[in-house]
Parts: C-alpha cells; sequence; structure tokens
C-alpha cells in the first residue's frame, strides 16, 4: 500500500509529526510524506529513521491557508498514488484531512488511536463522547484518510535519514492571511508536553501559581488550568484543558486544586497517569485518579516539588 | 449579510454514555439531547451578535428527522430568523456536509459557522467538508471573529499562542470557546420560535463513506491509591517505579 503522511513543522519536527510516522510504518507499505512549514532538509531527512522513504516538502504553501493545503496534499497522494493519507490531529488537520476527503471522495477517520484493522473491510479504533467512550469506524472508498490523536503511538526509529525532494504542490493563490502571532516565550506548548502540572480555583488567586510553576519547572512540566481559572481571568485561555478548551493526553497530569467535574474529565481522560491533589476526600476526581493526595496544596505542592528536586539529583 | 449557522444534536454534557444492541448503538434510554454546545455558545451567539450589529438575517440548518426539531425551536428561542431541517439521517460526517453545502451554494449566504466538533462523535470534519464541497475558504477553531465589509479577522490557538488571520467573505469558520457567551432564550423568544419559518428540505443523493460499526468503554480505573501528604518521596518514587512517567 502507498501511504502519504502530512507533516507541518515550523521550527523543529514535532513529536507528533514522529508518531504519525511511525504509525505508518506501523501500517506497513512506501511510506512518503509530503511536508510544508521551515524545517530543513537536514532535519526533514531524519524522518526516514521513523519509516519515511522520501520527503516532499513545498515551503512555499501557507499552512493557515486550507484550501492550499488541501491543493497539495491531493497533488502529492495522485503522484505517489496513495491510497491512504495519514495526518496528525491537529490545528492543521483538523482543517485540511475534511477538505481532502471532499476532494478525494475518501472516508475520514478522526482521533485514530490504533492502526487499521484489515481483516474485515477497514476499521479503525477511535475515540468518541469526548474520550468517555471508543467506537470503530470502518471507511467503505477506495481511498482512505486517518487523523491520529497526538501521544497515541510513540516515536520508533527503525531505518536511517532518507532523500529529500522540492515537490510543487501548485497550491495556487492564499486566500487566508496572517496578520498577527502571538506566542509567549519559553513555555512548553501544552499539547505536545509528556508532563503537566494543572490546577483549579483551589489556588485561591493568580498571585499563587508560583507553587505551580515550581512544580512545572522541577518536573520540566507545561502548566495547564482548569476552565473558572480561565473565566475569571487568573490564567490565559490556551492552558484551559477541559472539553471546550484544549484536550491533552500527556504520561503524567498533576491536578491541583480542582475538583474533576465531568466537563474537565473530558479534556484530560486520555492522560497515562492522572495525580489528584485536593483537600476535600470526596472530590470527584479521585475516582479518576491513580494516585491521590488529600491536603492543603499550598502544603503538598512545595513538598511535592521538593521531592522531584531531590530525585532529580541523584541518578536513576 | 446573510449568516447561516448548522447546528447539530448531542447528548447533554452530563448523559451517562451506554450502548445496545451488541455495543452497536448508543444507548439513547434516559438521554436528553440538546444542541451541541459548540454550536449553539459560540456559531449561533456570534452568528447572532454579528447580525445585530450589522443587519441581515441568520438561518439555522441542520440534517435530522421530525424528532430532532426541539433544537430546531431551542435555536430559533435563542434569536434564528429561520431554519432548515434536511429530512435525512445525518449517516456520516460527509453525507451531512454535501447536504449543507448542496443548500447552502443555491441560496447564497455571506457567512457559514459551526462549533469547532460534536461533543459526541469530535470529528471536527463537518465545516471543512462544506468548505471544499463549495470550494470557499475555511477558518477552524476560531475563537473571535469580527466583520469589517468584507473582510473577516478572526484568532485561532495555536500551538502555545494565538493567531490572527483575516479573509474575505463568503467564509466558512468553525467556532470554538471565546467567541460569545451563552445566551438563555427568554419566554418572549420561545414564542416566537413557535411561529417562525422551517423549511423541510429533501436530501440530495450523497453516499456515505464511513460508518461506525462497534462501540465500547474504556476499562474501568483500578481504585486510586492514595498517598500520605507528608511522604511525597512515595509518591515520586511511584511515578518513577511504578508509573513509570518519569
Amino acid at each position: 500500500m502507498n501511504i502519504l503522511v502530512y507533516i507541518n513543522s515550523s521550527n523543529h519536527l514535532a513529536k507528533s509529526a514522529l508518531e504519525a510516522v511511525t504509525y505508518a510504518k506501523k501500517i506497513g507499505g512506501t511510506i512518503t510524506v509530503v511536508a510544508t512549514g521551515s524545517v530543513d532538509d537536514s532535519t526533514l531527512a531524519t524522518l526516514g529513521e521513523y519509516g519515511a522513504e522520501r520527503v516532499l516538502v513545498d515551503r512555499s504553501v501557507a499552512t493557515e491557508d486550507s484550501q492550499q493545503v488541501t491543493r497539495m496534499i491531493a497533488k502529492a497522494a495522485e503522484s505517489t498514488g496513495a491510497e491512504l493519507i495519514i495526518f496528525s490531529h491537529d490545528l492543521v488537520a483538523k482543517a485540511v484531512a475534511s477538505r481532502l476527503s471532499v476532494r478525494l471522495k475518501a472516508g475520514l477517520i478522526s482521533g485514530a488511536v490504533d492502526v487499521p484493522n484489515t481483516a474485515n473491510g477497514f476499521t479503525v479504533k477511535v475515540n468518541v463522547f469526548s474520550g468517555k467512550a471508543f467506537g470503530f469506524v470502518s471507511v467503505k472508498s477506495p481511498k482512505k484518510i486517518i487523523s491520529l490523536l497526538p501521544n497515541s503511538f510513540q516515536p520508533e526509529k527503525t531505518g536511517s535519514a532518507c532523500p529529500v525532494e522540492a515537490f510543487d504542490g501548485a497550491a495556487g493563490t492564499a486566500a487566508i492571511k496572517v496578520v498577527e502571532t502571538k506566542i509567549p516565550e519559553g513555555e512548553i506548548p501544552l499539547p505536545e508536553a509528556e508532563l503537566v502540572v494543572s490546577a483549579g480555583r483551589g489556588l485561591k488567586g493568580p498571585e499563587n501559581w508560583g507553587i505551580v510553576e515550581d512544580l512545572a519547572k522541577a518536573l520540566g512540566a507545561a502548566t495547564a488550568c482548569s476552565r473558572p481559572v480561565a473565566d475569571i481571568g487568573w490564567r490565559p485561555h490556551h492552558e484551559h484543558v477541559g472539553q471546550t478548551g484544549v484536550a491533552i493526553r500527556p504520561n503524567l497530569y498533576i491536578a491541583a486544586g480542582i475538583s474533576g467535574a465531568i466537563q474537565h474529565l473530558a479534556g484530560v481522560n486520555g492522560s497515562k497517569v492522572i495525580v489528584v491533589i485536593n483537600t476535600d476526600p470526596e472530590a470527584p476526581f479521585f475516582k479518576a485518579a491513580d494516585y491521590g493526595v488529600v491536603g492543603d496544596v499550598f502544603e503538598v505542592l512545595p513538598k511535592l516539588t521538593e521531592a522531584v528536586k531531590k530525585f532529580r539529583s541523584t541518578p536513576h | 449579510m446573510k449568516i447561516l449557522v448548522c447546528i447539530s444534536k448531542s447528548p447533554d454534557t452530563t448523559s451517562k454514555i451506554a450502548f445496545t444492541d451488541g455495543n452497536k448503538q448508543f444507548d439513547e434510554n434516559g438521554v436528553q439531547y440538546i444542541v451541541n454546545p459548540y454550536d449553539e455558545w459560540y456559531a449561533l451567539v456570534r452568528g447572532l451578535e454579528l447580525k445585530e450589529t450589522l443587519g441581515g438575517n441568520l438561518t439555522i440548518i441542520t440534517v435530522g428527522s421530525a424528532a430532532d426539531e426541539a433544537i430546531i425551536r431551542k435555536a430559533l428561542a435563542i434569536g434564528a430568523d429561520d431554519a432548515v431541517r434536511i429530512d435525512a439521517d445525518p449517516k456520516d460526517a460527509y453525507f451531512t456536509a454535501v447536504q449543507i453545502a448542496e443548500y447552502a451554494k443555491t441560496n447564497g449566504f455571506d457567512l457559514i459557522l459551526t462549533g469547532k466538533e460534536t461533543i459526541n462523535y469530535n470529528g471536527s470534519q463537518v465545516a471543512g467538508m462544506i468548505a471544499e464541497a463549495m470550494d470557499l475558504p475555511f477558518v477552524s477553531l476560531a475563537t473571535k471573529l469580527d466583520i469589517n465589509g468584507t473582510t473577516a479577522r478572526m484568532e485561532q490557538e495555536i500551538v502555545g499562542g494565538v493567531q490572527v488571520v483575516e479573509a474575505s467573505l463568503p467564509l466558512v469558520v468553525s467556532c470554538a470557546k471565546g467567541m460569545a457567551e451563552q445566551r438563555i432564550p427568554n419566554m418572549r423568544g420561545i414564542m416566537a420560535a413557535r411561529t417562525k419559518p422551517l423549511t423541510v428540505v429533501a436530501p440530495a443523493a450523497v453516499e456515505d463513506l464511513t460508518a461506525y460499526v462497534e462501540y465500547g468503554l474504556p476499562a474501568a480505573k483500578s481504585a486510586v491509591k492514595m498517598i500520605d501528604p507528608n511522604n511525597m518521596d512515595e509518591l515520586v518514587a511511584l511515578l518513577h517505579n511504578e508509573a513509570k512517567v518519569i
């Protein structure tokens, strides 16, 4: 099978890009990557280590313009004879995969968490009901598109660097123009973070976030927050995890002073391990936790930070 | 300004999720259907705010059966001017999107809004599919939307920050949190909704490309392990040795 993997990477290759190529390798076939973004050729070549046989790159395509990206991928799909196209389920994929589905009349599976089962047709496991259930979607069309949920597969190196070729995606003109980008410096982007420290109203005020940031720094984690905290302006909206905020799937999610409403759980229930710290032993979040600490966050968080620092300072 | 807002039904956010018929069907027993929150709180309310400022008309559209008219009346009660129901079972996102696009193509809308995803299928598919079927530009997961003449200015949350983009109308936009605040319909709105026009349209011949064949529930979590708040070294050791996450 010919597989095409779309990757958008500016400045560096995101972990989710490596996951998408690893996923394609696990499905098996001839894997071509089609890329946009500013990453240089020598970095793109390393995608070969994860299973790509070659990388096609068109740096003239504006990734904020879903029409341009769709035209480019459609052309690459045609020239490589791709029967399956794989995305990582991020902002660009959410705009482009659906367009491509119509353009190619290819059934789209969003939020895949496993490789396709081809024993009887083509069926893929996905997350549904905001992570409260899973479903199996079968695709009826000859061409298929899968948008893979981040952190479902870990990147695996199996090969060596591959050739990178300039590609003319014939993307046409852009209808969407970026007029401004605001990215705070020095923070770990939440959707990519493997470790996340999150806090809620139990912190009592924005001035108390220092103890959250200290723990995050000691762990090398990103910071997040609950909805009420973002709504009242204690923390920026891009930190809000939950049903209406960002859905994340880190390896470790530490929640301090968050009761665990069902809407919050919907954004974090894909986390591999959940630690809950709360003064209220009846907080519903403890039911979804792997480890629980009943105690005052103002005492527990600094102690946990000290314990992490001690752990990090000794070899393991 | 002619605005089309696409709405879908979804189970109430607190619904118990269960399946019947050998895990092939969603168990609707005791489930209350609502307007999908992203469609209602963000797409519909922002559409209404724009209409109130700029003038014009706001139509809502859904693909569904007569049993779904409760959500249409709710959207009309909040303030939509009129409604369209494509009389078909929304088999998959492709089927749904092409039905909406077929209607929209012949009715000249300046702006087509949807929620960022439904809370039951979480696919984020329909808006992009409508845009492609109509060959229109599309901005996904917008958190702000303003119109100045024929130019739309939007904000999107990108990894770790915010991006401001502009595009010309007509345009398709999927709406995320930040766009607007929820509006509760008042009694006048509820009464008016009863007499607002609802057009039922026969579906176009469209195939479906995908189907849900089975569902399941995640394995129950093992009981939470409680740690003494004075022994954070133990928690760190468990995270390292047992959970293997640090």
